[in-house]
Formats: structure tokens, sequence, C-alpha cells
């Protein structure tokens, strides 16, 4: 153990064996309290007619004057070096401005790669266009400039690339033999109490079964793309960003600049799930504007979305549970293997689920990492938990069928009281009231236990459930800024993201009610790396992480009107935890007769606008509680008897996260996950082809993903019971959508059809 | 995509004297056209935009239909005398693609779509013995779930995409086509060809020559006829399996019938034995099933598609057990 280890794990336990009352969370948000605010009522986005009329402005939609288009050229090899490399034709074609290759590129850093530091955003640490060598099947090799996309694509085309091969990995099972145990935030993924295999091998009921899931690849509608600007040795960056304060950070680092010389702006983003980080594109485009002398817009074509950003790995999950006649477990196994690529650290963490999913007499979680000669693989939307559930609550439902159990029933009785590895309370967990209020409305009674046994002509129906679970995350580096004016209208800035999920309308809401404004005196500024604060969308945490920042400068504040309120003011000598914002007032909590108008305050002050900024309290919360997301996943198939096709015929998603704070985009979250999940479930697969490690379906036609007629109605309740411990009672939900349905998808299969699909995607040769 | 000229041509003999020009293409919707030039698999030197021809859908006196080249594939769908009479081709068109794509489509352009196996589309990486002749096949050992099973393929296992062209097989239809040398008819099954050694070759259509029209024979018995496509997800995928099916029935006895499979082969395929064997027999589930076997007794499976063989003759006894008013 290095002294920084030594030292980490000292404090761990400090904090630890820290009262409760010294942690963030321990203190109800006041906003929980208050009932008859904005939030939970249903708000429609505030961006809504911007984006429906195409004048929100993406990354590729910012003009620079004098800018040129830029395309890529991927490699063809898995691994080896470029042996011949010839550009002169393509540089000879109309419009051609620059080719840039290894050989004429920028001197560059390698990106810090993800997690290893707090704000490095890079994909990988491979050198980026520096030398010869081959990496993975669809590196860049070469980026074509020139005066239209239309010229710059052709070009590429003409570019004539040789190799000199080297034996490469591209086989999982030969991976396999290499594999090692996967670090995960710093934690070997690899949980053991007990002695679960002999729990299992002693115990009169149990199941032993491996499952699979595919690569996925990320496809958000929005093409990832940049428009770069070199203003002296400042970069401008229009970007599609899940992390602007990471972006240019990481970027700083590549081109070894100060942190400040880099501002990244993303106003909107059409879709992140995870891939909104920084790729080779940024760099390629800064790195040939600069060449170039000129702007540069590079937006990836849907094949370059498939070579160079990373998805979601494949795995092979062993699932094994022992249990006793009455149900109660006596060992949970969930082993297995995951493709890695070389140059990042992504151990897809299937094993988080079961981690506090369900009380055992004896646990044994491990994922191990098998390194491939692969495009390094990424975060996609519930990483770990999206096929951790599907093969953990399948193979529960398993031993529902070999118990002779409902289901429901078998979850129920292997409810924890309390996390069941780490042994910290839960905050908030309301799982079983989630399936019993699911259950009742989905109709889950009139689900015949015996499967195949339900039939309307050539379909066999069927139903299914499965348990959603995301954790609560808070990262550290949470801060904002409110600035209030004379007007008494305020105004929050923090570098988070809207990347459609409605985030800027709901902190919005949020901010309104702490100030006790109107939604129309509130403005939510976000998505520039100049703003304070370093908040990921990512890990469901934004939310958390806007809450908790802007709390904290809501109290700074207060804090600072108070001062200016003076012995004049109808509150004199209050604290900020004696004042509550209402119609436009400060007010006293308890009497809030006792006012003084934000207007009125002002004024006094004589100011134009009082500005504060502070810093998100350390997350500390989830070191005294186990703090997770729930959910209930039913679902109706239909199995066509004939073909094997499947159409999800109803679905239902109860959710246990906490506050809902604005229903109408948190039921499109919940939706669209589910949308996800179904696509994972029936038909999402990266088919990457073993002898060459390319991908072979770089296409919105090829690699599918749910159409409308895929998609049923998706029912959508939750239980809206506030978590104590969390900023506004509320979790982000961004994820737990997709947690839970290919589970609930196969588990239905099943129940329809009598045929256990353990491997995804449940295509229809795998059913007919 | 490389530079071209483009010209719309007013009519058919303008259009065949702008197509005699080297590499010239001729241009319908470009659903698939334009997207194979952006991948730059196709570098016309001449766009001839043929889409101001004849569209017209027309009942001729002997009974048969004449659909001009240019005719949109929603039209033709939505055409009454399609729906009624031929209603196995409206099905199929509305099975293929989106709306937007039959917004655009035309029916001769159609017939000319090409293939959608990944590694013909994947220029930089992979062989293709139909892209590149004698270059190989990756797909022989590689991801091979939509590839052929009949036409004793061994140069190339790809498959023809189109729904609209199944049921074309199933009808019979006629090809009007006109070129340099004057115009001809083809039989609808000559258009197309198994791709033997020379999978770059695809059709029988000679350089500069133009599809003007499809004539579907007056065939009365294809009023009761169907379209079952297979797929990978509810719309919006390429056929698995298709049959595009018609049955003549009398007392019970197969009078007539007609039935082309699509997804199995380089061609949408006709399948004549089955035909043969089940023409004067009892329309019986049996019967189906021996007929179907029949027909697939020469399929070949490739790595990762024998599933199809079995999904084939699933969906062929489904279909004609539905036209006849059987249950499965």
């Amino acid at each position: 153990m290095s002294i920084k280890d030594a030292a980490q794990a000292v404090m761990k336990k400090a904090v630890q064996a820290a009262p409760d009352a010294w942690m963030p969370g321990s203190e109800l948000d006041p906003l929980i309290r208050q009932k008859h605010g904005l939030i939970g009522t249903p708000v429609s986005r505030l961006d809504g007619p911007q984006k429906v009329s195409g004048a929100a402005q993406f990354a590729a939609e910012f003009p620079m004057d004098n800018m040129a288009y830029a395309a890529l050229k991927y490699s063809t090899i898995a691994k080896g070096r470029i042996k011949e490399l010839d550009t002169a034709t393509a540089e000879a074609a109309p419009g051609v401005d620059l080719v840039m290759t290894y050989r004429n590129a920028l001197r560059m850093k390698p990106a810090p790669p993800f997690m290893s530091s707090a704000k490095a955003a890079g994909g990988d640490d491979l050198p980026i266009m520096q030398d010869e060598e081959i990496h993975w099947n669809g590196q860049p090799i070469a980026l074509v400039l020139a005066e239209t996309q239309e010229q710059a694509d052709y070009a590429t085309s003409l570019i004539r690339v040789t190799y000199e091969t080297e034996p490469a990995v591209t086989v999982f099972e030969d991976a396999k033999a290499n594999a090692e145990v996967g670090i995960f935030q710093g934690q070997p993924l690899h949980v053991e109490t007990g002695d679960a295999e002999a729990s299992l091998k002693s115990a009169p009921h149990n199941i032993d079964v491996v499952y699979t899931t595919p690569r996925h690849s990320h496809n958000p509608i929005e093409l990832h793309a940049v428009t770069v600007g070199w203003e002296g040795d400042n970069l401008r960056v229009h970007d599609a960003s899940q992390g602007v304060a990471h972006t240019a950070w990481s970027l700083a680092q590549v081109f070894d600049l100060a942190e400040e010389q880099i501002h990244v702006t993303s106003p909107y983003v059409g879709g992140g799930f995870g891939s909104k980080t920084l790729w080779q594109h940024h760099i390629l485009a800064a790195a040939a504007s600069k060449l170039a002398g000129r702007p540069v817009r590079l937006m990836l074509s849907r094949e370059g979305v498939y070579r160079i950003v990373g998805g979601r790995t494949r795995t092979e999950q062993r699932v094994a549970i022992g249990a006793q006649a009455d149900g109660g477990f006596d060992a949970l196994i969930q082993t297995g293997t995951v493709a890695m690529g070389r140059h990042n650290n992504m151990p897809e963490p299937f094993i988080l689920p079961a981690m506090a999913a369900y009380n055992s007499g004896s646990f044994l979680l491990r994922v191990e990492a098998a390194r491939m000669d692969m495009l390094s693989n990424t975060f996609m939307r519930a990483p770990g938990e999206a096929v951790g559930t599907f093969a953990l609550e399948c193979g529960v439902d398993e031993l529902a069928e070999n118990l002779g159990m409902d289901p429901i029933e078998l979850r129920s009785r292997n409810e924890p009281e309390k996390d069941p590895t780490s042994g910290a309370p839960f905050s908030s967990r309301h799982i079983v009231e989630a399936y019993r209020t699911g259950a009742k409305r989905f109709g889950w009674a009139e689900r015949r236990a015996k499967p195949g046994t339900h039939r309307d002509g050539e379909w066999l129906i069927g139903m299914g459930c499965a348990t959603a679970t995301y954790p609560y995350y808070r990262m550290p580096g949470g801060a904002a800024r409110i600035t209030l004016t004379k007007d008494g209208r305020a105004t929050v800035e923090i570098a988070a993201h809207e990347m459609g999920m409605g985030t800027s309308t709901t902190h919005t809401m949020v901010t309104a009610d702490r100030l006790g404004l109107g939604m129309e005196c509130v403005t939510v500024k976000y998505g520039d790396s100049h703003f304070p604060g370093v908040v990921l969308a990512g890990g469901s945490q934004q939310t958390a992480s806007i809450g908790a920042s802007v709390s904290a400068a809501h109290r700074e504040l207060v804090t600072e009107l108070l001062k200016v309120a003076g012995k004049d003011s109808p509150l004199p000598g209050l604290d900020a935890d004696e004042v509550i914002g209402l119609d436009g007032h400060l007010c006293q909590s308890d009497k809030p007769g006792r006012r003084e108008s934000y207007v009125s305050l002002m004024a006094r002050s004589g100011r134009d606008e009082i500005t504060v900024e502070a810093n998100a309290p350390p997350p500390l919360e989830a070191t005294h509680w186990s703090m997770h997301s729930h959910g209930a996943m039913f679902c109706e198939v239909r199995v066509n008897a004939v073909t094997g096709e499947t159409r999800v015929s109803r679905f239902l998603g109860s959710f246990d996260c906490g506050r809902i704070l604005n229903p109408k985009t948190a039921a499109s979250q919940f939706r669209g996950g589910i949308i996800m999940g179904l696509g994972l479930a029936l038909m999402e697969e990266t088919q990457f082809d073993e002898r060459s490690g390319r991908v072979m379906n770089p296409s919105l036609a090829d690699y599918h993903v749910p159409v409308h007629l895929d998609v049923p109605k998706i029912d959508i309740i939750w239980t809206d019971i506030p978590d104590p411990h969390a900023p506004m009672g509320a979790h982000g939900i961004g994820e737990i959508g997709i947690t839970g349905v290919g589970a609930a998808v196969a588990n239905a299969v099943y129940n329809a059809t009598g045929k256990r699909v353990r491997d995804l995607p449940i295509t229809l040769d795998k059913t007919m | 995509m490389n530079n071209f000229t483009y010209a719309r041509a007013v009519d058919t003999a303008d259009a065949v004297r702008q197509g005699a020009a080297v590499d010239a293409k001729y241009l319908g919707g470009g659903t698939n056209l334009v997207d194979l030039m952006r991948e730059t698999l196709e570098r016309p030197s001449a766009l001839v935009d043929v889409t101001g021809l004849s569209s017209a859908i027309t009942e001729q006196v002997d009974g048969s239909l004449l659909i001009g080249a240019a005719a949109k594939n929603t039209a033709a769908a939505e055409h009454i005398a399609v729906r009624t009479r031929y209603p196995v081709l409206a099905r199929a068109i509305l099975a293929g693609a989106s709306g937007q794509i039959r917004n655009m489509a035309t029916v001769g352009g159609n017939l000319l779509q090409r293939t959608r196996c990944p590694y013909f589309y994947d220029q930089d990486g992979s062989r293709c013995n139909k892209r590149s002749p004698g270059q190989g096949c990756d797909a022989i050992e590689g991801f091979n779930r939509i590839h052929a099973i009949l036409g004793a393929p061994s140069a190339c296992v790809a498959t023809h995409p189109s729904d609209m062209c199944v049921a074309l097989a199933a009808l019979g239809a006629m090809v009007h086509i006109a070129g340099p040398d004057g115009q001809r008819t083809i039989d609808f099954a000559d258009l197309h060809v198994l791709p033997g050694e020379h999978p770059e070759l695809e059709t029988t259509l000679r350089p500069g020559e133009l599809i003007t029209a499809v004539e579907l024979p007056a065939v009365p018995f294809a009023r009761q006829s169907a379209y079952r496509k297979v797929r990978d997800r509810a719309s919006y995928a390429f056929a698995l399996i298709s049959v595009a099916a018609a049955i003549d029935i009398d007392n019970g006895v197969v009078r007539d019938m007609r039935l082309a499979l699509g997804g199995v082969a380089h061609k949408p395929w006709r399948a004549l034995k089955l035909e043969a064997a089940l023409k004067g027999q009892p329309a019986t589930p049996e019967n189906f099933l021996a007929a179907a076997e029949l027909e697939l007794a020469d399929a070949k499976p490739l790595t990762h598609n024998a599933f199809k063989i079995e999904l084939a003759r699933r969906t062929i006894v489904a279909v004609l057990a539905e036209l006849t008013g059987e249950i499965a």
C-alpha cells in the first residue's frame, strides 16, 4: 500500500466513524418539507420551443469565420504499424486545405483517461496521431480538412494506406485466459463474505447458470461534434458534452495549457448516455485548427461514432444462488469476465446491483477484465447495472421457478434491512412498496405461473418482472454562483449540462422554490466550463450535485442578504437557517409574516446585484448511508410461436427514487431508459468481427435500436417518498430506467414460451 | 462522394441517350444509389434523373397492370388496383423501409437495390467479391445471419434486400426495358441473376439499359394473396425471411398458386418446386410442409443462419395456411 493509499484508507475510516450529524444529508433539505411549491408539478421544458423550432444551436451549428470542415480516415487493422501512407491524391482533391497524419500533427500528450484524476475525461491514454502504431481497428489515421464537408469526406476515400500487422487479441475466448480482477472507483470488484461456493452446494435449492451480453455502441441522435477555433493560445470549443469542466481541463493537459485557456461550452446536447466525454475528435480538431490556422468543425459520421467512441463492453456472467425451501438465500454468486481495452480502465461493474439487492448468508461477487485489442470501452447508461441486473434478476426468476414460488414473493423474502455487503443503513428504500403498487396496477395476479400456457392464435403471452436499481452518487467538485439583481431576479451559473433530460427546467423550478420566486424570475445558466463547479452529467449524479451546490450558494446569498438587512429590517438577528424564501420575500421560517422582499432588501443594500459563490459540501453522505434508487419492472410479451418474433405488449415501471422533482420530464426519462432497455433485451448488438476486431454494423440501419412499432405504451408510477439524506430528497433518475428491463423481458419470454434465453439480445432464432 | 454531372431526362429516348455515357447511372428516388455514392461504393460520372418519366399506373385491356418505373413506392402501394387485385404487392411495399423512404423510392429503382451485406459496404476494411471481383468474401466466415441459404452461392452469399421484388417474383411480373438497341420485355425472373462466379453481376440489364415499367399479368387468384415478412424488429429492418404467396383453391385442391421467398438468395426466389409439388394436391398443412421441405432441400446454411431454413419452412406453411383459412 502506498503512502497515499494508506492516508486515504485512514481518512475513509475516520469519515465512516464520524457521527451522522457531521455528514451532509444529516439535516433535511428544507425543500423536502415544503409542499406547495413548483417541485412535484409537471413543467414543460423551457427550451422546448427553441428545440422544436430549430433555434437551439448544437455543437456543429456554431459558425466561425473562415471555418473548414474535417473528416477522418480510420485504420482497418487491430494492431500493427502504418507501412505506407499516401495522402498526395487527397491533398490534391478539390477544396482540400490540409491532410493531417502522424507525420505532421502537433506534438501532443495523451488525454488523461477517465477516473485517473478528478477532471480527467479521456476515453483512453493512447498517443493521438503521434506515430505509426495502430491500437485498434477503427483508430483515426488521417484527418482531412476541406472547404466543405462533402469535399473532406470524399478526399478521405483517396488516402491509400498499407500496414504491417502484428498479432492482436480480438477473440474474447483467447483474452479470457489473462483476465484480472477489475478495479472500479479505486476498489477491486471483488466482494466475498462467508463460503459462498460451499453454501451453494449444501443449499437444498440452487441455480447455477451463465448469462452473456454483447457489446453495445452509443447512438445518441446528435452525432459527436466540435466546432473549435484558436484565439492566440486560447482554445474555444463548441462541444456536445456531458462534462465541460472535465473536457476543458483534459484538453489543457493535452496541449500543455492552463485550464482557463480552454473554453468549452455546450448549451444543448442531443443525448449523451455516457458517450459525450472526451474522444479523439476533440483533440484532432483542435490540432488541425492549429496547423491550418483556421477554425475547424468536426462532426463524426455515424460510422465514426462506432469507430472512435467507446461503448458498452460484452460480459459473461455466472449467477448462482443457493436457497432454503422458504426462499432465503444462503449463497449469492455473481462472477464473470468482461472485455476491456488495453488503454482504458472500465471493467463493466456488473456486480454493483448484487452488492445491495438481497440478503444472503454468503456472497461471492467478482468481475474480471480481459484486455483486448479493441476500441476502449466506456460508460453507457447504467454501466454495470444495465447488464448486471439482466443476469441477477433472471437468476432470481430461475430460482423462483425452481422453488415454485412467485418471483416477487421470493424477492421480498430476501429484502435486506441494511446494506447486506457494507452493513450501512439504507437512506431510503421502498422497493417492496414499489413492487406492491406495480403488481397491482399491472395485473400481475393474472400471470399464469406455468410457462407456455397462455396463447392467442400464433402468439404466446407471458409476463415477467425484475428489480431495477441504481446507486445514488454525488461526485466531489460541485459549486455554483447565484446573482440576485435589484429587480428581484436570480441567475444561477453552474458548469452543468442539459442533454435533453430537462435539467435546466428542473433546476429552475428547484431554485425558484428555494428562493421563493416564480420561475420567470430565475435563470439557470449551465454548459460553460468557465462557470463554477465540476459537475459531470454522469452516474445520475447531476441532480444531487446541482442541488447541493445551489443549496450551498443559496445559503451564502441569504447570509449576505441578512447582513445587508440590518436592524431596520423585519428580519433582524436571524441567521440563514431561520429564514425561508416565499413569494419573492425572505421570511422568518416559523413566522412567515415577518418578511422583507428581495427587491426591498436589494434597495437597502444600495447595490445593483449581489453575487455569491459556494462549493457543495464533500459528498460524504454515501459513506454513512447506503443510497440507491429502486424500481420494479413489469413486462408483458407476445412471442410468435411460428417465427419466434417477440413483441413487448405492455410495460410498467414502478420507481422508488426519492422525491420526483418534475413529473413530466421524469416520466420521459424513465420511459427513455425503458425503451433503451427494450433495445438491450431484444436487438442491440455491436457486431465485432473477432477475426479483425472490426465493427461490422456501424449504422442505424444495421445496428438495431427500437423503432416506434417496437415500443408499447409504457406506464410509469413512483413512490415519491423523499430520501431524507439527499438534497431536495431527490435522486438522479437518468439511468435506473434501463436497469431491470432486460431481465423483465427475458423473464416474460420464459413465462410465455418456457424457453430461457440467457444470451442477449433475444432475437427470434433463440425463441423459435 | 465523387464529382458527377446531373441532368433530368425529358423522355425515355433522352434518358437512354444520356445514359449511354461511360459510368452514367440512372437516378430514381436515390434512396439506395445516393447512399452508395456517399460511401463511394458507386462513383458514377453522370446521374440521369429519370423521376420525370412515366409514373402512370394503368390497367390495360388484357387485364394486366402497367406501372411506370418512376411511380413512387407509396403510390404503387396505395393504388386501388394494386390493393384489390394484387394485395401481396401492396403489403410487400408497405413492409419495406419507412414512410419517408417509400415516398422517395421508385418502382424501377427498387428493382435495382443492392445488397445490405455489411462486408460489401465496408470498402476499406473487408474483402468482397461483389465489390472487388476475385478479392474473396469475408461474409462466408463472418457475420452472415442475414445471408443466403439458397442458390448455391460460393463466391458471394449476399441476399437481395427488396420486399417489393419478392411479390413481383410471385406474381410473374414482366419488366419493360429501353436501351441503346431499342426496347425489350423480359420475365421478372430473368432480371436478377444468381451470383455464380460473378457476383458483381446482379442483373441481365445491358449497359445503358433503363427499366421503364413493370407489368403485372392478370392473376385473378392474386386477390387472395399475402406477404409476410419476418425480421429482427417490428419495422425498418430487412427481412430474415419473407414469403409472398397467392393461391387458388378449388374444392380443397390447389388449382394454381405462386410463392416466392425473400431474404434467402442473391435474387428474389420464386419457389417453383414448391408450386409444382402443390398444384393439383389437397391444400393441407401436411402437403404445405412437404412442399416447403422440397423447396428447401437444397438449402445450405452458413455459420450464423441455419435458423433461416427452419424459419422459411415455418413461414411458408403459416402463410399458406392463413391463405387457405387453416390454422397452423
